[in-house]
């Protein structure tokens, strides 16, 4: 890497180049400065995808050899009557999941809109908010395990029972899995959220504000008409992101439920995990890869597309 | 607008002064009670943890639960030395953390700087080609990467933990924004002074640029400080182990030493929360300009 720059002028003799010197010291320079990084995305990140592709294409149970079977896993994913089932009940719980994404946002606009004053202690508040955002999800969840304890002793239940209410099973009763998981997932990305909806809200000129109130403006009217449209942009991205985030939730599923009781927990990307790495059937398990991925390709586009329209007001 | 100031005796203004002024007292107040109260709440789970993993094995299941301690558990602390190898977790994170944030500041430093200060062909392509990684997510890539270390012999080694995060193509963008606010003219001047490319970048750019670093180095290392997927699929002996995975099996091995577990979880997650205490006002500001969460 030095020696290209410490010796920049390729030499050149006579009018037969290298092919390599027609790119010029600056083109071979740039590319040894891109060549870790690029080397790392080929093999990691570019290759594995092709691979994944292919590998959906094929019957593969560890430990044996592949076998090409064409479209038939995802046939047998969407269609038999033993699989189907359950990976639609994934593709369903990961939608499930999803819903906390939206219930998220609207907590932490509420909150965000509530901390953005200058009064004294606010930064503790703040600090506050955002430590679970910071926390590990391992961790966060083995807490939330704790406290979802299906014993009377668990804090919930025995809060419950305080106030007069039957005790509850959480985490292992099939219709409250999913609502326990959302609600620790509020609980762990609020932080983050209410940081980038303050810094949206402190980017809106206090002029218009002024302006408004001039106009003879209420409180609710300054929210409906200069802080949501001008908010629109931060709350699509918060949107756009947490919805991946969510697509992609791995840990907490592992840590907490591990899918159960009953699959009622058992998302695409825990199914995938489950195919690959508890099963051995790689090809199965590409497939699902597969369409997860086209799943976050299209979010991926929304969000760039709105972008591109000039949703965020510059 | 169309008050009639006029008929207002300075009376009247004196009173609705002092009215208003009770008013915004009064909502300030209600301010502080609403947000307490929400903070609270927040605050609630990591409270239980706290005072959970100071709770001896009996205290820990009694019934109504106790919101202070009656014996002040320490020795729970030591209990998760001893219990499960923490020692090794912990040195395997930090290894692991700080090769990954190192490497990656690095790779992700000159990639910036070709891309900021430099023109070459096929800029474009490239520039796409890095962009476009960040639309791949790690489960998309998973089975194949894993196939890749247990071909390559990497399966329960550092190098599985390492290697594959050693590029981010986020770090690239950002760092390179940055590079790109050094004025024309400190590279004219250098040039003419005969210094190369690399001690331009090393010597001029990056001390001007510490802060973005700093905060790019802090996103690499508490991303992979708690990342958990991929350690989880590439390590399978204790010796290998992160923290986070090594927490995990800790719980999932269905006891029931519930103090122990808890004062386990507050070690996985202080080292984190001290660096944010130390560096939260870099961390949150990059952190609402990046929106930089998971890596």
């Amino acid at each position: 890497m030095t020696a290209a720059v410490v010796n920049p002028a390729p030499v050149v003799t006579g009018p037969k180049h290298k092919w390599w010197q027609h790119w010029g010291e600056e083109t071979l320079s740039a590319y040894l400065f891109l060549l870790p990084s690029l080397a790392i995305f080929i093999v990691f990140t570019f290759f594995p995808t092709i691979y994944s592709f292919v590998m959906s294409l094929f019957k593969w149970n560890l430990p044996g050899k592949p076998v090409f079977i064409g479209f038939e896993n995802f046939r047998y994913l969407f269609t038999d009557s033993l699989e189907a089932p359950i990976f639609w009940k994934s593709i369903l719980n990961t939608f499930y999941l999803a819903l906390g994404v939206p219930i998220n946002l609207f907590i932490s606009l509420m909150i965000a809109l509530l901390l953005n004053r200058k009064l004294p202690g606010v930064g503790i508040f703040r600090t506050a908010f955002f430590l679970p955002a910071i926390t590990s999800i391992t961790a966060i969840s083995v807490v939330w395990m704790w406290l979802y304890n299906p014993a009377q002793y668990g804090l919930f239940n025995s809060i419950l029972i305080k106030l007069g209410l039957p005790l509850q099973l959480w985490l292992r009763d099939p219709v409250l899995a999913m609502p326990c998981l959302i609600m620790m997932g509020i609980w762990s990305g609020m932080g983050y959220n209410i940081i980038i909806f303050l810094a949206g809200l402190q980017s809106i000129p206090g002029t218009l504000y002024e302006a408004a109130q001039i106009d003879g403006a209420n409180k609710f009217n300054l929210f409906k008409n200069v802080t949501w449209p001008l908010l629109g942009p931060t709350l699509f991205y918060v949107l756009s992101v947490g919805m991946i985030n969510s697509l992609k939730a791995f840990t907490e599923i592992d840590v907490m439920t591990q899918g159960g009781p009953l699959n009622a927990t058992n998302t695409m990307a825990y199914y995938l995990y489950q195919n690959a790495f508890q099963y051995f059937q790689m090809g199965k398990a590409s497939a699902i890869a597969v369409i997860l991925f086209i799943m976050l390709l299209i979010l991926t586009w929304v969000q760039f597309r709105f972008i591109d329209r000039g949703v965020f007001y510059e | 607008m169309n008050r009639p100031k006029a008929e207002i005796s300075p009376v009247s203004v004196d009173s609705h002064k002092r009215w208003q002024h009770v008013r915004k007292d009064l909502s300030t107040l209600m301010w502080y009670l609403v947000v307490t109260l929400l903070m609270l709440v927040v605050i609630l789970p990591f409270f239980w943890m706290l005072i959970t993993s100071l709770k001896g094995a009996k205290e820990v299941f009694a019934y109504p639960p106790t919101w202070i301690p009656q014996h002040w558990q320490w020795q729970n602390y030591l209990e998760v030395w001893k219990e499960a190898p923490f020692a090794r977790y912990f040195l395997n994170s930090t290894i692991v953390a700080v090769a990954v944030t190192l490497g990656q500041l690095t790779s992700c430093t000159l990639a910036a700087f070709a891309f900021a200060r430099m023109n070459f062909k096929g800029k474009n392509f490239m520039f796409l080609l890095f962009l476009s990684t960040t639309m791949i997510s790690t489960q998309v890539t998973l089975i194949p990467s894993y196939m890749i270390m247990k071909n390559l012999d990497w399966i329960d080694h550092y190098q599985a933990l390492i290697v594959p995060f050693l590029a981010n193509a986020f770090g690239v963008f950002m760092i390179r924004q940055s590079f790109r606010g050094v004025p024309r003219e400190l590279e004219d001047a250098a040039k003419m002074d005969g210094c190369g490319r690399l001690r331009f970048l090393v010597q001029i750019i990056l001390p001007l640029c510490t802060p973005i670093l700093a905060s790019q180095g802090l996103f690499a290392f508490m991303g992979n400080w708690n990342s958990y997927l991929w350690p989880l699929i590439v390590t399978n002996s204790d010796q290998m182990r992160t923290l986070q995975i090594g927490l995990r099996y800790f719980v999932g091995d269905g006891g029931t030493e519930w103090g122990v577990y808890m004062a386990a979880a507050v070690l996985v997650c202080l080292p984190v929360i001290l660096i944010y205490f130390l560096v939260q006002k870099t961390f949150v500001e990059s952190m609402a300009t990046t929106g930089l969460k998971d890596i």
